[in-house]
């Protein structure tokens, strides 16, 4: 366990599991957003996040964790600094080829399609057959659980489903960084307890990085690898917190003092965050 | 203690498989009802006309409207056909138009500011004012033209609303899904805006059919007997001629046409929305 105030914390953040000099999958630097209005929701945001790794953002709201998330999905501008993504392929006017799902707060599905035809729609925008890609999709429903359900329209599904159907949706373009924002905090803690197994089930099979924007310490703990803590006004990190727990990680992982202990430090952290 | 780390997913709501409907005596019964209220409605009507002696020229029984339909026949089927014309003629106007002007006008901020306003003052404007002027200018060779463009104008604006509003009310999430694959702005209209605005363009052509009715004998009355020969004017000309069975049986004629017209565009909305929206759904517990 270790974790450092943001202002040591550089470029390469010491991993437990991965060899430090590894490249990152995507590297924000000096990343400030400010709203036409003046409100600063981002100051001076350095991230880098490494190939397949679990990690958090988690911070009080208006921290601007969900706007970090849109800003590495490509869904909103910034105002300076730079997104780099080292690893990927650039296309002719140096844009990098971003391959990212994301999962949004909402499940964000089109009542007036199928959960197939759902899921299928990152690839119909592509120009993808059908045909082409059936398989594909009917593999990322076997992989959230729900390989039955792929004729069912979004009102037959329950919550939970619902979500799962978004995940599934986000998983099947195979992106390598999965973008999660705030995906289950709509959810009863049941769901949201078994939906959390699942996701890392869902992880360790599709081999992706993921994002993954919380305000659940427990969450947060109980998922990542590593955990970023943000403050508000102005939306920054002050710090970060490695998980060194193996995985799978279990209901007995969620019972042990271990947990507990990632917990408080967390929210010591957190209240650190509240305070400043 | 076994521990498993995922769990299964069935964690649909109870009540997911609909229980099959049973048809009861009380829902027989419910089916009934309007035709009870109406059986009683023309009973008393019958009933009040023989035992008070009203004139038949002040309000005929229901007897006798069916009996003079029957013998009129021949001439309300041929001003049915014509009022059914230009009332199908306007409609299916109304909608082709109404939701290409809805899609033009909120595909831009600017194009809806300019023309908005000309459009809401098309249809504030009472059709009636503009008729006699537009007669005129069509030429009274043509008149159905004019009753057509007259019964367009009352079915435009619901359609041209409907379909503006429809247009703008894509999820806001979802317009993100978009923005992340980068969708074309055909695919966002086809794929998107176009199936969220589907249940209002219906709302809309609803709205729609029954004032084309509405739009085509307001025209025929101004049109008068300058060549219409619809429905609407053979209520003005059995008026005239103080023949009230006959007023009766076009104007029931009248309201069994919009009556079906209206049947046809709710159940085509019944088919396009019934699997997924909620205006269409019935609530299953």
């Amino acid at each position: 366990m270790n974790y450092a105030p943001a202002s040591l914390t550089t470029g390469a953040v010491p991993m437990p599991d991965v060899e430090p000099r590894r490249r990152p999958l995507v590297r924000a630097q000096h990343v400030d957003k400010t709203y036409s209005n003046g409100t600063i929701a981002l100051k001076n945001l350095n991230l880098d996040v490494y190939p397949h790794e679990f990690i958090s953002l988690l911070g009080p709201s208006g921290c601007g964790k969900s706007t970090a998330l849109r800003i590495f999905a490509g869904l909103g501008a910034y105002t300076s600094g730079m997104m780099d993504w080292p690893q990927s392929m650039h296309d002719a006017t140096g844009k990098p080829e971003r391959e990212v799902g994301f999962v949004f707060q909402e499940p964000t599905l089109m009542p007036w399609a199928t959960v197939f035809d759902n899921v299928y729609l990152p690839h119909r925008l592509k120009d993808r057959r059908k045909s082409e890609v059936q398989d594909r999709v009917k593999e990322v429903l076997d992989l959230v659980g729900l390989g039955q359900f792929a004729n069912a329209y979004p009102r037959e599904l329950s919550g939970g489903m619902k979500m799962r159907v978004s995940v599934a949706r986000a998983l099947v373009t195979r992106p390598k960084l999965l973008l999660m924002d705030e995906p289950f905090a709509a959810l009863d803690e049941i769901t949201r307890n078994r939906l959390s197994n699942d996701l890392l089930d869902i992880w360790s099979k599709a081999k992706c990085t993921v994002m993954f924007v919380t305000h659940s310490v427990f969450e947060s703990v109980f998922l990542s690898q590593r955990i970023v803590v943000m403050a508000a006004r102005p939306g920054r990190i002050i710090g970060e917190l490695t998980v060194d727990a193996p995985y799978p990680r279990t209901k007995e992982f969620r019972l042990s003092s271990e947990y507990s202990a990632y917990c408080r430090e967390v929210s010591d952290l957190l209240d650190v965050a509240m305070r400043s | 203690m076994t521990i498993q780390a995922t769990a299964s997913v069935d964690d649909r709501p109870e009540g997911f498989v609909a229980p099959k409907p049973r048809t009861s005596i009380v829902d027989v019964l419910d089916t009934l009802l309007p035709f009870a209220a109406g059986a009683l409605f023309l009973g008393t009507w019958e009933f009040l006309v023989h035992y008070l002696k009203v004139s038949k020229f002040i309000l005929p029984a229901p007897s006798a409207i069916v009996t003079t339909f029957v013998k009129e026949w021949p001439a309300i089927y041929v001003a049915l056909k014509y009022t059914a014309t230009i009332t199908i003629g306007a409609f299916v106007t109304a909608v082709v138009t109404g939701i290409f002007f809805g899609v033009l006008l909120t595909s831009h901020k600017r194009i809806e500011r300019t023309f908005w306003p000309y459009a809401v003052t098309m249809q504030v404007t009472p059709v009636v004012a503009i008729a006699p002027l537009v007669i005129i200018w069509v030429g009274l060779d043509r008149v159905w033209l004019s009753m057509l463009i007259l019964a367009w104008m009352v079915a435009f604006f619901p359609m041209l609303s409907n379909t503006a509003v429809g247009m703008k009310s894509a999820d806001h999430g979802l317009r993100n899904v978009f923005e992340l694959y980068e969708a074309s702005r055909w695919k966002r209209f086809r794929y998107l805006q176009l199936p969220s605005a589907l249940p209002y363009i219906l709302a809309g052509a609803r709205i729609s059919s029954g004032l084309s009715v509405i739009g085509a004998v307001v025209a025929e009355f101004v049109a008068g007997s300058g060549g219409s020969r619809g429905l609407a004017f053979m209520i003005v000309e059995s008026g005239t001629l103080l023949n009230i069975p006959r007023m009766f049986s076009a104007l029931l004629m009248l309201s069994i046409f919009g009556m079906s017209i209206w049947y046809v565009t709710a159940t085509i909305q019944k088919i396009l929305l019934q699997r997924w929206h909620e205006s269409e759904l019935k609530q299953e517990n």
